[in-house]
C-alpha cells in the first residue's frame, strides 16, 4: 500500500501545516512517511507545494514521480491544476473553492472551476465558508484535511486525535473549532469516493 | 512541528534533514554551534537554538555572517571543544577564507561544517556544488542520502575531525534539508576530554609553520583515503550483469532505487556517501561493466573526478554527456529517463493557461512603501542606477515595483554602487536590508565614506532576517545610527524615516534631497517586519 499526496496552495495558506498534520497521524498508524517541503523565497505569497508520501514499506524518493500521485489536495483552485502531471490516471483532485487572486493574469474563476470538474475524480470544497461556520476562517486548511480523510490510509479517529494534540497549546476552543472544521470537510466530501463535484 | 527530546535514550523522531544534522551534532558531544540564516540551511541552527533552551551547556546562536560563524567555531575547536558551523552553499564563499585555512591548522576539538546546497536555485542565486570546496581543501566530506544518515554522519564527523585533525563537511541539498522522515537516535556520545591544542605553532600560520602543516596534511591524506575506501558509507555491490554500472551519490540513490524495480535488471552499483573518492571501489566497478552512469545531485563532480581514475575505453555517462541534465535539481523522473525508462504520464492537463505565481512582498510590507517612494523620487532620472542585495526586498525587482537593478551577493549593493559612482553615473542608489548590511555592507561602506562617494544608501530596517523565517537581526535597530556615525557618515546626510504608507511623500522628499547631494548619504527606512510583529503578537 502507498498513498502519494501533492499538497498545493499559496504561501501563507497553511499547506505545510496540514502536510505535517497528516504525516503525524500516519506515523501514529505505523506507516512509513516522507514529507518534502518548500521553504524560503517561495513561501512569500508564491505557489507552494509539498510532497507527502505514505506507505507500508520503505519509501526511497522524497519526491513523488510524475503520474503516480494518488491525491492532489489543494488550498486554491489553480494551484491544484498546476501539478496535474503528477496525478495518476486513477488519482483524485480535491481543492478549496476560493481563489487567491494576488496575480494580475488570473483566469476567470468559472473557467477554472469548469476545468476542474472535467477531471475524472475532482471535488471542489467551499472550505473557507465551512471553516467560518465551524468558528474560524483560519481553520480552512483543516476543513481540507477533513475533505481528504476518506482517501487517506489513516484512521479518522487518529486524525482527530492528532488535531487535538497539534492545537492543544492554543486552548480548548481552538481544538474544538478545528475538530468541527475537520468534520465539516469530512461531511462535505461524503460519499468518501467522490466521482464529480 | 519541531520534535525535541530531553531523553538520552534511543528514540524515533520525525525530523527535517536539517534538524537531523542538528540533533546528530547535539548527541555527538557538541559544545557550540554558529550560523547565519540561509535557505536551505536555516533550520539547523533554529533547531539547536531551541534545543539549547533545555540544554544550557550548549551554546547555539546566530552570527553576523558565515565567516564570523566559521571563525567562532574554529576558536571552539582550538580550545579542544566540539563545534558545528552551518551555512548555505553561497555562505561558504563568505567563509571560504577561514574554511580553506582551517584545513591547514591541526584541528583540535571536532569541527564540523554543515553546508546546504540548493540545486535548482529554489532560494539562491547559483547552484554551486560544495563538494568542490571539500576537494579543494582536501578534507573529508559526507553526503547523506536520507535523514537517518544526516543524523548518523554528523555524529560520526566529530570523531573523524579529531582523528584526522581536519574540519569535516556534511553536504546537504535542498530536498534532504527540507524533507522530513523518521530518525532513530542513539544514546548520547560523551563529549571529548581535550584541552587546548598541543600544537600551538600549527595554529600560527606563518609561512614556516604553514609549510610544515601543509606537508603533514598531505602526508595524512592517505589515511583519510583509506578511511573512505573502507567505510560503510561507500558501498559496492557487483552483479553479473555487465551492460551497466551505476554510481550514485547522496540522495541520487533514492531516485535510482525508486526506479530500480522497473529496470528489469540489477546493475552493479556503487553508492558514494563519503569523500575523497573510494578509488579502489570505483576501479572494481569499472572493471566489471561496459558502461557507467553517474547519478549525482549538483555538478558532475564525481563524473569529472573519475575521468582521471579510469582508463579508456569505458563509457562514462552522466551530466557531462547529456544523459542527465547539467543544470537544476534531480527528480525521480529525470533519473528514470537517464536509465532509459519511460516517464509515466499523469492526468490530462486541462485546456487552461495557468498563470505563474511568483513570490511577492506580503500585503502591507514596509518595503513596498519604500519602493513606492523610491520610484517616485527617481521619476525621470533615466541615467540612474539602483543596486540591491539579498533578502525579501529583492522581490522589489518584480512587478509592481520593478525598482532595483541588481542582486549579486551579500553586501554587493553598497560596493557596486560605489563602483558605478566612481564611473560617473548619477544618481546611484543602493538598497540593502538591515541584516544584510550588518553581514557584509559595513565594510564596503567604509570605502564609500572614505571617498565621500556620490551615492545614496537606503537601509531598509525591519529589524528582521525576514526571508529565512523572521530571525531577529543580531544588532537591534537602535544601534544602526550610532554605528553609521561611528563609520564617519556625515550627520547632515544620515536621514531616518518611517517606511509607512502615510510617510511615502516624506520618504520621497528625503530621497530626492539626498540624491541631489553630491556625496555619500544614508537613509534609514524603518518599520518592523509584519512577520516578526505577527510572531511576537
Amino acid at each position: 500500500m502507498k498513498c502519494d499526496i501533492i499538497l498545493a496552495g499559496v504561501g501563507g495558506q497553511g499547506v505545510l501545516s496540514i502536510s505535517s498534520l497528516i504525516a503525524t497521524a500516519a506515523l501514529q498508524q505505523g506507516l512509513h512517511v516522507k514529507q518534502s517541503e518548500v521553504h524560503g523565497m517561495a513561501q512569500r505569497g508564491g505557489a507552494v507545494q509539498a510532497h507527502l508520501r505514505l506507505a507500508d514499506h520503505t519509501i526511497h524518493s522524497d519526491l513523488i514521480p510524475k503520474g503516480s500521485a494518488d491525491l492532489i489536495l489543494s488550498m486554491e483552485p489553480i494551484e491544484g491544476l498546476r501539478y496535474l502531471d503528477y496525478l495518476s490516471t486513477a488519482g483524485a483532485l480535491i481543492t478549496s473553492k476560493a481563489a487567491v487572486e494576488n496575480i494580475p493574469d488570473y483566469p476567470p474563476q468559472d473557467e477554472v472551476l469548469r476545468a476542474i470538474v472535467k477531471l475524472p475524480r475532482a471535488r471542489v470544497i467551499d472550505a473557507a465558508g465551512l471553516a467560518r461556520k465551524a468558528g474560524s476562517a483560519r481553520a480552512t486548511n483543516v476543513v481540507m484535511v477533513g475533505a481528504a480523510a476518506g482517501l487517506l490510509p489513516v484512521g479518522e479517529e487518529l486524525i482527530r486525535r492528532t488535531i487535538r494534540a497539534v492545537f492543544a497549546r492554543k486552548g480548548e476552543r481552538t481544538v474544538e473549532t478545528n475538530l468541527a472544521a475537520f468534520n465539516a470537510g469530512r461531511e462535505a466530501a461524503a460519499p468518501a469516493r467522490p466521482t464529480t463535484a | 512541528m519541531v520534535a525535541t527530546t530531553d531523553d538520552p535514550q534511543p528514540a524515533e523522531l520525525v525530523l527535517l534533514g536539517d534538524e537531523a544534522v542538528a540533533l546528530g551534532a547535539a548527541h555527538g558531544g557538541l559544545c557550540a554551534a554558529y550560523a547565519y540564516p540561509g535557505t536551505p540551511s536555516t533550520e539547523i541552527l533554529e533547531y539547536l537554538i531551541g534545543y539549547a533552551k533545555t540544554h544550557p551547556e550548549l551554546h547555539a546562536g546566530w552570527s553576523i555572517n558565515e565567516k564570523a560563524a566559521y571563525e567562532e567555531a574554529l576558536g571552539v575547536s582550538m580550545v579542544g571543544r566540539r563545534a558545528l558551523v552551518a551555512m548555505k552553499h553561497v555562505g561558504l564563499n563568505v567563509a571560504a577564507d577561514p574554511f580553506m585555512n582551517s584545513a591547514v591548522v591541526p584541528v583540535n576539538g571536532g569541527l564540523v561544517l554543515a553546508v546546504a546546497d540548493d540545486p535548482g536555485m529554489h532560494s539562491s542565486q547559483n547552484e554551486q556544488d560544495s563538494r568542490y570546496y571539500a576537494d579543494f581543501a582536501r578534507i573529508l566530506a559526507f553526503e547523506p542520502a536520507n535523514q537517518q544518515e544526516a543524523y548518523d554522519m554528523t555524529r560520526e564527523a566529530f570523531g573523524l575531525s579529531e582523528r584526522f585533525q581536519i574540519p569535516v563537511m556534511v553536504r546537504l541539498v535542498t530536498r534532504l534539508a527540507h524533507s522530513r522522515a523518521v530518525v532513530r537516535t542513539s544514546p548520547w556520545a560523551a563529549t571529548n576530554t581535550r584541552g587546548k591544542t598541543d600544537d600551538p605553532q600549527g595554529w600560527i600560520l606563518l609561512p614556516m609553520h604553514a609549510r610544515r602543516r601543509w606537508h603533514q596534511r598531505l602526508e595524512g591524506l592517505q589515511a583519510i583515503e583509506d578511511y573512505t575506501e573502507r567505510c560503510a558509507h561507500n558501498s559496492l555491490s557487483l552483479s553479473d550483469d555487465c551492460a551497466l554500472g551505476v554510481i550514485t551519490t547522496g540522495i541520487a540513490k533514492n531516485y535510482y532505487l525508486e526506479n530500480l524495480p522497473d529496470l528489469g535488471m540489477a546493475p552493479s552499483h556503487l553508492h558514494i556517501g563519503a569523500y575523497p573518492l573510494p578509488v579502489v571501489k570505483i576501479r572494481a566497478l569499472a572493471a566489471q561493466v561496459k558502461r557507467l552512469l553517474v547519478i549525482e545531485e549538483g555538478y558532475p563532480c564525481v563524473e569529472r573526478l573519475i575521468s582521471g581514475i579510469l582508463g579508456a575505453p569505458l563509457a562514462v555517462h552522466g551530466k557531462r554527456t547529456g544523459h542527465l541534465p547539467a543544470e537544476g535539481e534531480l527528480t525521480p523522473d529525470i533519473v528514470r529517463r537517464g536509465l532509459d525508462l519511460t516517464v509515466r504520464k499523469g492526468a490530462t492537463v486541462v485546456d487552461l493557461k495557468l498563470p505563474e505565481r511568483p513570490p511577492q512582498l506580503c500585503p502591507g510590507c514596509p518595503h513596498a512603501d519604500t519602493y513606492t517612494a523610491l520610484n517616485r523620487a527617481l521619476e525621470g532620472q533615466d541615467a540612474r542606477l539602483v543596486t540591491s542585495d539579498i533578502g525579501c526586498y529583492t522581490l522589489g525587482a518584480l512587478p509592481p515595483h520593478e525598482s532595483i537593478e541588481s542582486c549579486v551577493c551579500m553586501g554587493a549593493s553598497v560596493s557596486m554602487a560605489k563602483g558605478a559612482a566612481d564611473a560617473g553615473v548619477h544618481p546611484v542608489v543602493a538598497v540593502i536590508g538591515d541584516s544584510t548590511f550588518l553581514h557584509s555592507g559595513i565594510t564596503p561602506l567604509i570605502d564609500a565614506v572614505a571617498a565621500d562617494s556620490d551615492m545614496t544608501l537606503l537601509i531598509l530596517d525591519n529589524g528582521t532576517v525576514a526571508m529565512t523565517g523572521a530571525q531577529a537581526t543580531v544588532l537591534p535597530s537602535g544601534r544602526l545610527e550610532p554605528l553609521l556615525l561611528g563609520l564617519g557618515v556625515d550627520r547632515a546626510h544620515l536621514r531616518y524615516v518611517d517606511a509607512h504608507p502615510k510617510k511615502v511623500a516624506a520618504m520621497e522628499q528625503i530621497i530626492r534631497e539626498e540624491i541631489a547631494h553630491h556625496g555619500l548619504s544614508v537613509v534609514i527606512c524603518f518599520r518592523a517586519c509584519l512577520e516578526t510583529a505577527k510572531q511576537a503578537g
